[in-house]
């Protein structure tokens, strides 16, 4: 296969990843802190994600990329050609043949299923970091469970824009403890958190940890008056016609032409493969 | 056919560390995600009355950076040797461990364990209860791993319960038999069926 220990890290340090997915899991939305190696990889490339990934492979596994939903960016491909090279795994581009999906910044358009594992790879895993630098507060706070600067923040959104302005990493409430940074996906992806799926959260540079089980409750904050919106550009995908998906705006000109198309590549492709299918039938 | 304990310490332990212990870990992972699912659990077999999943637990999750509290009927000279061969954890006394191996009653009172704090509830220990006693109460379960109910055979549903209340607090099970895992972790309310 090739010189490297199996999915690239040593066992003692799969070790330390694996016990601190356990206790993630244990305690969903607690971010656990771990010992964050050091990857071939820039922080900020999805060195958080990539060592989650490799302590929960098996040879086995299928993997999957997305870098903003699509499957061939330059950072999804340089991540499974990494897995394909240091663990020798298989694999794919179609969300549904993904035994582990490792995602930047989207959740697939697809439903999970119960036997899927979805990786984030996160750069600010802390939800109240920008109101609160200090780690020794924001771990007080969490400890507390007080949550009140967040609501604050929300509410100056909408004293001065009339309504919740944050369009992404829009924080959650799990199981009524935790407020989680779901990483940075559009608000429009926040339902889908509530998946049958493992989701693991990884942060390298950061070097936290979490987790949310499978059926976990998963409340976007927002207010009764404010209720929580997913928005999403209101017009059909350009390529396949889709009306649900979250879509993505390419210039095609210089003078104001515009596109809108999925940002779920594979979800797009399937969805033309399928119309093409039918006009040929 | 494989042998289910070992006496000789240097017996026991993974072929082939890398590919075993992944898909160790992955079942250990899917029953900590998914509690009241049972899960194979093979690979590793450790000196009596250890079950070869939990030797293969052991093998997964511990190493010298993790101190270990063996309860009496599973602290045999044989287990501790087992261990400094292929393990190296630190055997140490119930509070200041991070992992526990024992039957359930000799694993009581789990008062005894950290139970992490408030600000690192993660520093909590993991139980790991290798027993196979017959006649526990069926438990049915809700939280985080879940979709509506699950039904359990659990040890002792109010001891499990006050471990529950704890949350975010608490210790997290594994409950090994033969080759099969299960897992409880804090979050899950337990009530008798």
């Amino acid at each position: 296969m090739s010189d490297y220990n199996f999915a690239y890290l040593d066992e003692q340090t799969k070790r330390m990843i694996r016990r601190a997915i356990l206790k993630g899991l244990a305690v969903p939305g607690y971010q656990v802190p771990f010992a964050s190696r050091e990857m071939p990889m820039p922080y900020g490339w999805g060195t958080g994600g990539v060592q989650v990934t490799a302590a929960c492979l098996t040879p086995d596994d299928t993997v999957k990329v997305i870098d903003q939903g699509a499957d061939d960016t330059t950072n999804a491909v340089s991540i499974r050609k990494f897995f394909e090279k240091t663990a020798g795994v298989a694999t794919t581009t179609s969300t549904a043949a993904a035994d582990l999906i490792q995602t930047r910044h989207r959740i697939p358009e697809e439903p999970l299923r119960e036997d899927q594992i979805l990786v984030y790879q996160v750069p600010i895993p802390e939800p109240l970091r920008f109101l609160e630098p200090r780690e020794t507060e924001t771990r007080k706070m969490h400890s507390l469970e007080e949550y009140g600067l967040m609501h604050v923040k929300l509410y100056e959104d909408i004293a001065r824009h009339g309504h919740i302005a944050t369009s992404y990493a829009y924080p959650v409430m799990v199981e009524d403890r935790y407020v989680m940074d779901p990483s940075p996906i559009p608000k429009f992806d926040n339902p889908k958190l509530e998946s049958a799926a493992i989701q693991l959260f990884g942060a390298g540079r950061e070097q936290r940890i979490y987790a949310l089980p499978p059926h976990t409750r998963v409340v976007s904050l927002d207010f009764d008056d404010h209720p929580f919106d997913p928005s999403r550009a209101d017009h059909p995908c350009a390529l396949c016609g889709a009306e649900g998906s979250y879509l993505d705006e390419v210039i095609t000109d210089d003078r104001g032409g515009r596109m809108f198309v999925c940002s779920d590549t594979d979800f797009c492709e399937t969805r033309r493969d399928a119309a093409k299918d039918e006009v040929a039938a | 056919m494989q042998m289910l304990q070992t006496t000789d310490p240097v017996e026991g332990g993974f072929d082939n560390i890398p590919t075993q212990s992944a898909h160790a870990f992955r079942a250990a992972m899917t029953a900590m995600a998914r509690p009241g699912t049972a899960h194979v659990l093979s690979g590793a077999t450790a000196p009596a009355p250890t079950s070869p999943a939990a030797a293969t637990l052991l093998m997964t999750l511990l190493d010298p950076e993790t101190p270990l509290f063996l309860a009496p009927g599973h602290d045999t000279g044989a287990l501790r040797d087992w261990i400094a061969f292929h393990i190296g954890a630190p055997l140490v006394g119930p509070e200041r461990a991070v992992f526990a191996l024992g039957a359930w009653d000799a694993l009581t009172p789990i008062t005894r364990f950290a139970a992490g704090t408030p600000e690192y509830p993660d520093r909590a220990a993991t139980l790991i209860v290798d027993d196979a006693a017959s006649g526990w109460d069926a438990a049915i379960l809700t939280g985080p791993g879940i979709l509506n109910e699950a039904v359990a055979d659990l040890p002792d549903i109010d001891i499990l319960a006050r471990n529950a209340a704890l949350f975010p607090l608490g210790l997290d099970f594994f409950f090994t038999r033969g080759d099969r895992v299960q897992a409880l972790p804090r979050s899950i309310k337990v009530r008798a069926r």
